[in-house]
């Protein structure tokens, strides 16, 4: 209790005192994880919409096969990129390994099947009339698809929002492929790992305090947003 | 030419068969209305002539071009059409901005989407209500935005699928005065179906009955309610009194149908021999206490079996050989000393009976 309560503390004092290394790590924290979002969004608006408007063989099996791959473990997607990214691997010679970029890279895989999941259930959760009205209405099948998707705003802003919050929270994908390199690839989870695995318990509870601080926030500020 | 046209149009679903050999032209300007019973493929008839659905079978044509393909094709021709739901939904915005979609999409300039919409949500009575959330309003208002969504765009073609249904008489006279605007000012083609054949008769001048997916009869309401060409056009345009006869007899324009037993006199071509429906609409037969009140052909003596009051109308059931439905004035009633077991004669002239060929 009283490590909580010094964590608490110290966690108030690196704030306020703007401590540099806390700063760095929480910027590349939330640069990582709203760029992996943000593209994990913008792949899977788009696929999630194909899929659903569309009917073909196998529509049901690749939406089973997608929602499977919501609970992948990080450590999996982790290995995956190590393997394809590392040196001797196909796409070593990128040479991304231990980059935030191959962090984003693996964060991108790591949530997509989420984001693209639910955007599926959002978009399938509207009226069927409202892409018939629309149809009907003169709306040609990407102006139909658009409102469709403006009707599943709520539940779209909801996906991503548990998107970005699957992007900050992962620790195994980021220690494997961002390597935890202090300066540049540490982030907040990698940052407490290491804290507790050196002992210093005020400071994992300190950085663990600011990780729940900002997903509280974002969160916070999204709702608001969804609630306009 | 015909501004839509469908040649031996079907659709089946699952191996049913919900249309059949459909073959409909209508022209500019026309209004038709689709009547028939639930079921009976209305729907998705205009779903097929909306280009909102492929049918099965057959062509659609829509200004003298064939519709099946390309994709661009359809979309230039469904952007002169307009459809309104039966059960319509509202996008989630404000009523406003649900009118405005489709002259966006038609990429209408900014500065006529503003006029356009609030003259069109002041024609459907709701330019109170723009700034209205549209999921907060009533069916009625609901099915009045849906109309105002469709005809801002100022459509050739109209469809309107049951445009009242399950709505209280207000909102109905609403949107008939709407409709009546529509045909009569902007001379819109309009196609709608219709349970309410009362309102089929008041809009439009040309009504198509389907009955199990066939165009069972097209023609002007008084031919279809009067001259139905078939038992089940009859039964469904609520011909009540549907007799089964053979002619018996010709004596210059009339005909002899015998009915039970009864000798009814009819002007028909039919032959001695033939099998045939005689159709008689309740309202065209006449009451009376005495054969000599009347000049008509067929007079009928029967005892009345069942009575009963519909608004200001008894309706009365009377036994002549065959159950014979008629009505009267509650005045008339009174007049007659209507009672059940009472001894009428029912008249009715014999240009006023509608006859059929009968095939069982």
């Amino acid at each position: 209790m009283i490590a909580i309560w010094q964590g608490f503390l110290k966690a108030i004092q690196l704030i306020v005192t703007l401590n540099p290394e806390v700063l760095q790590i929480t910027g590349l924290t939330l640069a990582i994880s709203f760029s992996s979002t943000i593209i994990a969004t913008l792949i899977c608006l788009p696929l999630g919409s194909l899929i659903n408007f569309n009917n073909f063989h196998g529509k049901r099996t690749l939406i089973n096969l997608i929602q499977t791959f919501y609970s992948v473990p990080t450590v999996a997607v982790g290995l995956l990129v190590f393997l394809l990214f590392s040196r001797a691997g196909p796409l070593g010679f990128l040479e991304l390994l231990f980059t935030p970029t191959i962090m984003v890279i693996g964060q991108v895989i790591l949530i997509s099947p989420i984001i693209l999941g639910l955007t599926i259930s959002a978009l399938s959760g509207v009226d069927k009339l409202a892409y018939e009205t629309a149809v009907a209405m003169g709306a040609s099948r990407v102006q139909a698809a658009t409102t469709v998707i403006g009707e599943a705003r709520f539940a779209i802003y909801s996906t991503v929002i548990l998107g970005f919050g699957r992007a900050i929270s992962e620790v195994g994908l980021a220690l494997m492929v961002g390597g935890n390199i202090r300066g540049y690839t540490r982030v907040i989870t990698t940052a407490i790992s290491l804290e507790t695995s050196k002992g210093d318990i005020v400071l994992s509870i300190a950085l663990g305090i600011i990780l729940i601080s900002l997903a509280l926030i974002i969160n916070f500020v999204l709702n608001r947003l969804q609630q306009r | 030419m015909s501004l839509i046209q469908t040649v031996d149009v079907g659709q089946s679903y699952d191996g049913r068969d919900i249309l059949k050999n459909i073959n409909l032209s209508i022209n500019k300007g026309d209004v038709l209305a689709i009547i028939g019973p639930t079921g009976a493929g209305k729907t998705t008839l205009l779903r097929i002539l909306d280009l909102l659905e492929k049918p099965s079978s057959g062509q659609v044509y829509f200004d003298g071009v064939e519709m099946s393909k390309p994709k661009e094709l359809q979309l230039q021709a469904r952007r002169r059409m307009a459809y309104v739901h039966q059960k319509p939904i509202v996008f989630t915005t404000n009523v406003f901005n649900n009118v405005v979609y489709a002259l966006k999409w038609r990429h209408v300039k900014k500065s006529a989407i503003k006029s356009k919409t609030e003259d069109v949500l002041e024609l459907v009575g709701l330019a109170d209500y723009k700034h209205r959330n549209a999921k907060t309003l009533s069916g009625g208002e609901t099915q009045r935005l849906a109309i105002a969504r469709a005809l801002v765009t100022e459509p050739e073609v109209l469809f309107l699928d049951e445009p009242t249904a399950n709505m209280d008489p207000i909102s109905v006279s609403k949107i008939e005065e709407v409709l009546a605007h529509v045909i009569e000012k902007k001379k819109t083609t309009v196609v709608m179906s219709t349970h309410d054949m009362s309102q089929g008769q008041r809009l439009a001048r040309m009504i198509g009955v389907i009955i199990n997916g066939e165009l069972a009869q097209i023609g002007t309401p008084i031919d279809i309610f009067t001259m139905p060409k078939s038992k089940e056009v009859a039964e469904f345009v609520g011909v009540e009194n549907i007799l089964n006869g053979v002619v018996v007899g010709k004596e210059g324009e009339l005909t002899q149908i015998k009915v039970n037993g009864c000798i009814i006199n009819t002007v028909n071509s039919f032959d001695v021999g033939e099998k045939v429906h005689i159709l008689i609409r309740p309202e065209v037969i006449v009451f009376s206490l005495s054969a000599d009140a009347t000049s008509a052909r067929n007079i009928l003596k029967g005892k009345i079996n069942s009575m009963s009051t519909v608004g200001h109308m008894v309706r009365l059931e009377v036994d002549c050989g065959f159950s014979l439905l008629g009505t009267i004035t509650k005045h008339a009633a009174q007049d007659l000393n209507i009672a059940i077991g009472k001894e009428v004669y029912a008249a009715f002239k014999a240009t006023a009976i509608h006859t059929i060929k009968r095939y069982m």
